[in-house]
């Protein structure tokens, strides 16, 4: 199906992008004091020697991800649901779901961390953990649980009223509406800025090095001062966008799928 | 439906055109970097005040970070409007160790203290490339060779010797030996040979934690999380009076503090007042200042026993 104007297409897409390249490669490599840029941020030598240490650091970083991950899917769904109960009795609960989700929203994710990281263990109560990957791990739960419970909440008022009224009519309970009808519609429209916001968590994973654990980006400081050459932050980078673009490619890829699908798709 | 699927089959080549593109400038960048090498400073070996190349032409522009600590810089804040908070020190009453050495190479330059500068400069920022905005940036720096191909270190001004503190009640209180801070859950700050000590001298079986400041391992040391930190004589000492609640001196790490390893004063890169500074510092060294400023803001906290 390589139409001629598919061909044509690909061929200005690869001249334009050439193009540009090249012009911001030569205003970059030719300012005056880019030989100075250059040994600073992108030695060869310090790319190299820095290359397994950081990645091996990486490791932590992957660990706090997936445990986060796998705490704030059910925790984001619980708050989401929280908040739409419209059940008079259960006010509470729906109060206290909008205070989280707007305080965990509003506040810098670095201050919670330092007052969990360094805070709590002050305290010295028997049985609370001291360990700084808990407390990293716990802050960013708090956080991005506000965060998707307010994306599963989109996608959930997304889901038109008819739909809940239908399975009301045919005599399901309001909890049975949600969980068979209205949940499983919301779950496939938030598939998209759910991995967006998880692009997001694996970059926040660098947050930990607050409380001294040495994780990449900790890592990468630590050889950054040793040498007062910055490219092992670099390196770092290289690392994170390894992992993150590959992400931003499947949303990307979702997104035209399932816009394809509800163009293509009957009412 | 034809041409979506066109539209698609267009978009993911210029996007993988884009990101390959972004990789090959990486690596590009990343080739032959040792091309340049900044010039050697000036053979003009005249350090008269008026022929000094200054950021500020007749004064001379010191810098340190924010916040200032004793025992490097001490006497308060009072007045101050740059460094401010509790435990924190005005450069500009020229107290402390480094504050005070600051002063005698000025005044060694020939510039009296009214016609001293004191900026704040983020410790990265000291080795950023481009031009720096200070003359001399004093902040604890340890002189090492692969941090001398990005900036110009002065001869030392003080010997380094590497310390552990803790408190009451650590497994590591009262030990004596290295052997006894193997098992040792160990911090200190980022960016400091205090690291290099702990991975070359201790080796310790733990990884050690790494703070992005001195306070916040003192925060982690008070709150249990790490048994001990390690920083240089004079800061555990000020760690243990000022600091720690139940603060103990565990003692010096053996192998520093002979000279090995030692503070300079930072320049840009290629500095003509790098040699007129060296003049100064070898100067005051000859004269007795140094070791008198030494005895007078450092000597008077005792001494660590050297743990083995």
């Amino acid at each position: 199906m390589a139409t001629g104007s598919a061909r044509k297409g690909l061929l200005v897409a690869t001249l334009s992008t050439l193009v540009v390249a090249t012009l911001v490669a030569y205003t970059i490599g030719s300012s005056p004091a880019w030989p100075e840029v250059q040994k600073a941020f992108f030695d060869g030598r310090y790319f190299s020697t820095s290359l397994p240490k950081v990645a091996g650091a990486f490791f932590i970083n992957v660990q706090l991800f997936i445990l986060a991950e796998l705490l704030i899917l059910p925790i984001g769904l619980l708050i989401a649901l929280a908040r739409s109960i419209t059940t008079p009795a259960l006010a509470p609960l729906r109060i206290f779901a909008t205070i989280y989700v707007d305080f965990f929203r509003g506040v810098p994710s670095i201050l919670i961390i330092y007052v969990l990281g360094f805070g709590v263990p002050a305290l010295k109560i028997d049985g609370i953990p001291k360990e700084p990957f808990f407390w990293a791990l716990v802050t960013l739960v708090l956080i991005y649980s506000a965060y998707v419970s307010e994306v599963y909440r989109a996608g959930i008022e997304s889901i038109h009223p008819s739909q809940e009224r239908a399975a009301r009519a045919l005599g399901l309970t309001r909890v049975q509406a949600l969980r068979y009808v209205v949940v499983p519609q919301a779950m496939r429209r938030v598939i998209p800025p759910l991995l967006n916001d998880f692009i997001g968590l694996q970059k926040d994973t660098a947050l930990v090095s607050i409380l001294g654990v040495v994780e990449t980006f900790k890592q990468a400081q630590i050889l950054k001062a040793a040498s007062f050459n910055f490219t092992p932050l670099m390196t770092t980078a290289l690392i994170f966008l390894i992992i993150t673009i590959p992400m931003t490619r499947l949303v990307d890829r979702l997104a035209a799928k399932d816009r394809n699908a509800q163009l293509g798709g009957t009412l | 439906m034809s041409t979506g699927n066109a539209r698609i089959a267009i978009g993911q080549p210029a996007r993988m055109a884009v990101v390959l593109m972004a990789v090959a400038m990486f690596v590009a960048a990343c080739g032959g970097s040792s091309a340049s090498v900044s010039p050697s400073a000036s053979a003009d070996t005249s350090c008269a005040p008026a022929s000094l190349a200054l950021k500020t032409p007749g004064v001379l522009t010191l810098s340190t970070d924010n916040p200032a600590y004793s025992p490097w810089f001490q006497g308060g804040n009072e007045g101050a409007t740059v460094w401010i908070g509790d435990y924190n020190n005005d450069p500009v009453n020229g107290k402390g160790y480094e504050g005070a050495v600051a002063y005698a190479i000025a005044a060694k330059l020939g510039f009296t203290a009214d016609k001293v500068a004191w900026i704040v400069t983020a410790f990265d920022q000291s080795f950023a490339p481009g031009d720096k905005s200070f003359d001399l940036f004093m902040n604890q720096v340890s002189i090492k060779a692969d941090r001398a191909e990005a900036v110009d270190f002065s001869h030392g001004y003080y010997n380094v010797a590497q310390g552990v503190v803790t408190i009451e009640g650590s497994p590591i209180a009262g030990a004596t030996s290295i052997a006894e801070l193997k098992g040792a859950k160990l911090g200190t700050q980022i960016g400091t040979t205090s690291y290099d000590a702990i991975i070359n001298v201790i080796a310790p079986d733990q990884e050690p934690a790494v703070f992005n400041t001195m306070d916040e391992a003192v925060a982690a040391l008070q709150a249990g999380q790490i048994d001990g930190v390690v920083a240089d004589v004079p800061t555990t000492f000020y760690m243990r009076d000022a600091q720690l609640d139940g603060g103990v001196i565990v003692g010096q790490l053996t192998g520093t503090g002979d000279g090995a390893e030692q503070f300079g004063v930072v320049l840009q890169k290629g500095s003509a007042l790098t040699a007129c500074v060296n003049q100064a510092i070898d100067a005051l060294k000859a004269d007795g200042t140094l070791d008198a400023l030494l005895l007078e803001w450092i000597g008077g906290t005792g001494s660590a026993p050297v743990i083995k």
